[in-house]
């Protein structure tokens, strides 16, 4: 019951990522750009939404539809891993046009090409692994 | 109806990734997509190279299902919900495109240069998306995130890291298009 809850929410979401066009290289350039709105609508009305229920759910203590409490672990902190980390992410999202959501969308929607970006992030995640711990974070 | 088959508007679909960050939160789970890339590392054994992959992948699988449901939400957009792929983007980066050597920039989804299946016999663009799927990878996990997890989750949730991670996302990203793509293209 909860995998097929999993597998429906994942359904949704790759259509929008597909119909919002967020998934489109060209709107990924666009973006950085600043030639469009578009994207920046599409992140900003999600953030805005987000941050109400968020702070809703936390003021409310609403729980779960399983009845278990709901915890939003605060992310580590620290200034280097995010920045450096961030830009190259930034470098590959640009590059590529893709975040590592979409680009499952795109194998689905048919761009096979795709498959090439798909293993070189695991590729690239790997190598994170073994360079971590030199990594400044 | 017929509003579906066209390309969904920012507020419509920024509206639909807010529900699917509910969905998630009230189903116990979060919204990041990128951490499935280090579960299919550990599940291919990377936990034998580094100890980075040594972990309760299991725990991640309602994920891996999620992916798979992008992938089959990917299928249907694309097959029986779009009869019309070209994207309409701004005239001016059309021509930018154009004099970046991207011929009809917008008539189809993604640009034929990178994504038609010309690209696995083509030595120079399949090796721009090496470049580009490898720093996804290891930028996302050096930053602990990527566009759902820290720009969707982490802003939501007021946190300061997920905001220099964005900020990080838009330097990389602004840096790559203009200054590398006129040597890369």
């Amino acid at each position: 019951m909860r995998t097929l809850a999993y597998l429906l929410i994942g359904i949704v979401f790759g259509i929008t990522m597909f119909k919002s066009e967020a998934a489109s290289w060209y709107r990924i350039y666009e973006m950085f750009k600043f030639e469009s709105f578009h994207m920046y609508g599409i992140i900003g009305v999600s953030v805005v939404l987000g941050m109400i229920m968020i702070q809703v759910i936390k003021r409310f203590q609403i729980k779960s539809f399983y009845g278990e409490k709901i915890s939003f672990p605060p992310k580590q902190k620290s200034f280097a891993r995010y920045a450096f980390g961030g830009i190259l992410f930034g470098f590959g999202w640009a590059l590529a046009g893709a975040c590592p959501g979409p680009m499952f969308t795109l194998l689905g929607a048919g761009f096979f090409p795709i498959i090439i970006v798909i293993l070189a992030s695991l590729l690239g995640t790997f190598v994170y692994g073994l360079l971590k711990d030199k990594l400044p974070h | 109806m017929s509003w579906i088959y066209e390309p969904w508007p920012w507020y419509v679909s920024g509206v639909m990734i807010a529900l699917i960050l509910f969905l998630l939160i009230m189903v116990g789970k979060n919204f990041g997509m990128s951490g499935n890339l280090r579960t299919i590392c550990s599940i291919c054994g990377a936990g034998n190279k580094a100890r980075f992959f040594q972990f309760d992948w299991k725990a991640q699988r309602w994920n891996l299902i999620v992916v798979l449901g992008a992938i089959i939400g990917g299928f249907i957009a694309h097959q029986f919900l779009t009869v019309e792929t070209s994207v309409a983007l701004n005239p001016n980066t059309v021509a930018d495109l154009q004099s970046l050597g991207f011929e009809n920039a917008g008539e189809t989804y993604l640009p034929e240069k990178l994504f038609s299946t010309a690209v696995f016999t083509d030595f120079k663009n399949i090796l721009l998306l090496i470049v580009g799927g490898f720093f996804i990878g290891f930028g996302a996990r050096y930053a602990g995130g990527c566009t759902s997890g820290h720009a969707i989750s982490g802003l939501s949730n007021l946190q300061l890291p997920s905001l220099i991670a964005v900020i990080g996302f838009f330097i990389g990203g602004l840096i790559m298009i203009h200054l590398i793509f006129p040597l890369l293209f």
